[in-house]
């Protein structure tokens, strides 16, 4: 019993971290129908970029206690990454807005090349260890169940974060804006509503998540590496696509669902299948999941038909 | 007249430089980019050193003084990526290859470099297939995972623990050593109580080892590299798991302690197939002379690389001559003091005398058992 429970806080952190990088993506193809290839390398941006703020911080403001250090670093990591976010869609997308879909979709695949390649000429080829400014400490919640105070922190940051991603889009003008422009941007900008400047707001935050998902990834892990967006920025597209890509609570679902599924089919599927399968089938489990999944609902989860663009 | 005494004297000269600078192009190939970039580097710069040394000494071939040149590749631990590289390495006409580090990668190469006559000596490749497929010029410097393994199981079988939990990160290297491991916790009255499998590119175990933790293991064997290692003794720490913890040569890194941070304790320990950089020969020579010219700590493979340049560029000596099918019978017969010690290969290109050392970690670094 407490392998399960184990198993499940297990899922549930790697899960919130799948989700939160799978809204990044969920966004951008809401709006665009682009899957944002390079997100995942935005999340390696945001990781080493406050690798290196904390370090200097460290250096140079070492008074500043721990948790101060770590909000400082991810404050100038959020702000680096919306920077790029907004970079990357003004150089490499918007031009490419009209032309067909495979082109931007090139495009981002190469984009995520160029982000890699330039984070190894920065920051090497080597490992970084990430600096563990919030205690890994196990806490035992339940007798036998551990839980440390990282993965406290990434389930409460991941929620809030969640929450305020869907009041945001439902509640506030800019939210209604992105709604409009997903729906058909020829006519929101008709009605007034400035899309170039609604889809760069929509990388912005997009990538802000990243930072966010790069950060407590890092964290959690210990270490920090120019090719480590690849792994959550393929996982988190799976759970995105699970949950029905282009919806937001289809994301979150998705994400979770993925974390779980991974975790406990991980640890169960040797028994579960009489010693067939092993765990070197962890991943091509949660695909199969996948596969049903997509068989019965080929919109996912969540995913609903939305109105046909023009 | 004149004039063509001049053109002449002019292409007598032109020839004679030519003579003078012979250029022996060697490839040298690892992974350079990807998760075990800084393994690579090692390896080239390893390679990079040796022939500088050799340049710098000056060595004479069949009467022409020649110049060696690095040829580096980067195969990005990827098994077609490497068969590539190897196809680039034949058409470039190069005289010799010194890679690749991955098993999975050597194995399918060297095929390669056997149909196109280039003699190979791996630094890094461990897993037995790699000279059992009876090519006659492929090599390695590094003790390979028969004896290796056999070092880890044995030794976790009879020092740590009965109870034994294997897990492999599915590379041919994680899983031959793994193999290995089993068969030697086996042979000496341990039990395996489970294998579990990850991958060269994942960051999370808890799920297996959660799965691990409810099967109450003495020992936690982790067949796979140290980029993987470190999270893994986190994780370990994390799910209170109370077992020892030892790895191959993959994790037998500095590089490991920093990513393990404080999760790694007197608990882990690591084997390496040869000896300590301290403790070969010429380690501490080495080590300086490595420093000095590339700024950057050896990781594990340059002394290996080093010395398989160095078997190479020996093997052409003994030869006279760089023709890959001139000094390929060589290359099984060079006995030279290297810096990993005397460099000599068996009937199969295996190192003879392939030495396996346990560590321990203590007061913040790696300190030899046995």
């Amino acid at each position: 019993m407490e392998t399960l429970l184990q198993q499940i806080v297990n899922g549930l952190v790697v899960g919130s971290m799948y989700a939160l990088i799978a809204l990044g993506y969920t966004m951008v193809y809401g709006i665009l129908g682009l899957i944002n290839f390079a997100h995942g390398d935005v999340l390696m941006v945001g990781a080493l970029v406050a690798l290196e703020a904390i370090r200097l911080l460290q250096i140079h403001a070492p008074e500043l206690g721990l948790v101060p250090t770590l909000l400082a670093g991810l404050s100038i990591s959020v702000v680096v990454c919306m920077i790029l976010g907004y970079t990357i869609e003004r150089t490499a997308y918007r031009r490419l807005r009209n032309a067909p879909r495979l082109a931007p979709l090139i495009t981002a695949i190469g984009v995520s090349f160029l982000l890699q390649t330039i984070a190894m000429i920065i920051w090497g080829r080597n490992y970084h260890s990430f600096p563990q400014l919030l205690s890994t400490a196990p806490l035992e919640a339940i007798p036998g169940v551990f839980i440390t105070p990282v993965q406290i922190t990434i389930l409460v940051v991941s929620a809030t974060l969640m929450v305020a991603l869907v009041v945001l889009v439902n509640k506030t003008r800019l939210g209604r804006a992105m709604r409009a422009t997903a729906e058909n941007h020829k006519v929101a900008s008709l009605m007034g509503v400035d899309t170039n400047k609604i889809i760069a707001a929509t990388f912005i935050i997009g990538s802000a998540l990243a930072a966010v998902a790069g950060v407590m990834f890092s964290s959690n892990y210990g270490t920090a590496h120019y090719a480590m967006g690849f792994l959550p920025g393929l996982k988190a597209f799976t759970a995105a696509v699970l949950g029905g890509i282009g919806n937001l609570g289809g994301a979150m679902l998705g994400g979770l669902v993925l974390g779980l599924v991974e975790s406990i089919g991980g640890g169960y599927i040797e028994d579960l299948s009489f010693g067939f399968f092993n765990s070197s089938y962890q991943d091509i489990f949660a695909f199969i999941i996948l596969g049903v999944v997509l068989i019965f609902r080929p919109t996912g989860l969540l995913g609903e038909r939305v109105a046909d663009r023009a | 007249m004149k004039y063509s005494l001049v053109a002449l004297a002019v292409l007598g000269l032109g020839a004679s430089a030519v003579q003078a600078q012979e250029v022996v192009k060697l490839g040298a190939v690892a992974p350079l980019t990807g998760t075990q970039a800084h393994l690579g580097k090692d390896i080239e710069n390893g390679v990079r050193l040796a022939l500088e040394e050799y340049n710098a000494k000056g060595v004479t071939l069949g009467g022409k003084k020649v110049k060696f040149e690095v040829m580096a590749e980067d195969d990005a631990a990827d098994p077609k990526t490497a068969t590539t590289v190897a196809q680039r390495f034949v058409d470039a006409g190069v005289k010799g290859v010194i890679g690749h580090l991955n098993s999975g990668a050597s194995i399918p190469a060297s095929r390669i470099y056997n149909e196109g006559g280039i003699p190979q000596v791996s630094p890094a490749s461990t897993n037995p297939k790699l000279t059992q497929q009876g090519f006659k010029a492929t090599f390695r410097t590094i003790a390979n995972d028969v004896q290796q393994g056999l070092g880890i199981g044995k030794f976790a079988a009879t020092s740590l623990g009965k109870k034994v939990a294997v897990i492999d990160d599915r590379t041919a290297y994680g899983q031959g050593l793994a193999d290995e491991v089993d068969k030697a916790v086996k042979a000496n009255g341990g039990s395996v109580v489970t294998r579990e499998f990850t991958s060269d590119k994942a960051t999370d175990f808890l799920a297996i080892l959660t799965r691990i933790k409810a099967k109450n293991p003495d020992v936690i064997v982790y067949s796979g590299m140290d980029a993987q290692g470190g999270p893994m003794l986190k994780q370990i720490k994390q799910l209170g798991i109370n077992a020892k913890f030892i790895t191959g040569d993959g994790g037998c890194t500095g590089e490991i302690i920093k990513l393990a941070g404080d999760a790694i304790g007197p608990n882990a320990y690591c084997t390496q197939p040869g000896l300590p950089l301290d403790k070969m020969p010429g380690g501490k020579d080495f080590n300086a002379r490595f420093k000095k010219r590339f700024n950057a700590d050896v990781q594990i493979y340059a002394p290996y690389a080093y010395d398989a340049a160095s078997a190479i560029v020996e093997a052409m000596k003994a030869a006279n001559s760089s023709d890959p099918g001139k000094y390929a019978a060589h290359l099984g017969k060079v006995n030279f003091p290297g810096v990993i010690g005397t460099v000599a290969f068996d009937a199969r290109g295996d190192i003879k005398d392939g030495a396996v050392t346990v560590y321990q970690f203590k007061a913040g670094k790696w300190e030899p058992v046995q």
